[in-house]
């Protein structure tokens, strides 16, 4: 099952797109680690997810820690904290 | 009465105090957020989650409503281009008493700004841009209600 993935604030900005498709491979199973997977791809995907601190995420839009299971997810997002308000 | 909305538009704070004051409560309570122009800021951009957000917003509303005893809910966030003085938030809501009514009106404000996926892009005068941080005190602000 593709998993979609989406993008916001200056993490969009440094990968260049808002959102792709993607296949989840094998032991990529929480949030965390499929961070450190696109990390791994460089360019702006290194550069956008180097700390993973400055880091939040929502799986099936809700807000979740980086260590949620990721394995039935059908949507994950990554982001800067929020600024609202 | 709950009303939450996720709109690009500005609003009419007056014609929702309006709304909430004919609900027959014996206190409204409400905070309206807008655009400051210090440090030479000109514009803020306000993106957001469209898939989430009003789910989102929408839970906060729910929380509140859980604590405390409210005759009404409004709440309207704004997204996309805002320059300085425009109206960011508004929040409003109507109780019995004023109590109820202050408390979760400040409850509503603290968790949007934490709760809530929207980030700040603010543009200053000589050209530049920069992503709003998010700031410990507003996590604290948060925070403090969950004691309770």
């Amino acid at each position: 099952m593709p998993l979609d993935l989406l993008y916001f604030a200056w993490v969009r900005e440094a990968i260049g797109k808002d959102g792709e498709s993607v296949d989840r491979p094998d032991g990529v199973e929480t949030v965390a680690s499929l961070i450190g997977w696109l990390a791994a791809r460089g360019g702006g995907y290194a550069e956008a997810f180097a700390d993973p601190s400055r880091l939040r995420a929502a799986v099936d839009q809700a807000f979740v820690p980086l260590d949620t299971s990721i394995v039935r997810a059908r949507e994950v997002a990554i982001f800067p904290p929020v600024t609202g308000g | 009465m709950i009303s939450v909305r996720v709109q690009e538009e500005d609003f009419d704070p007056g014609a929702e105090l309006a709304r909430l004051e004919a609900l027959g409560g014996g206190a409204l309570a409400s905070f309206t957020g807008l655009v400051r122009g210090d440090g030479g800021l000109v514009e803020m951009e306000l993106e957001h989650y469209p898939g989430m957000t009003l789910k989102a917003v929408e839970g906060i509303v729910a929380e509140a409503v859980h604590r405390w005893p409210l005759l009404g809910v409004g709440v309207i966030h704004r997204h996309g281009r805002l320059r300085v003085g425009d109206r960011i938030v508004f929040v409003g809501v109507t109780s019995l008493r004023r109590g109820a009514a202050l408390e979760a009106c400040a409850f509503l404000i603290d968790w949007l700004k934490t709760g809530a996926p929207f980030w700040k892009r603010e543009r200053f005068a000589d050209g530049r841009t920069r992503w709003v941080e998010a700031r410990a005190a507003d996590d604290a602000a948060a925070a403090r209600w969950t004691d309770r």
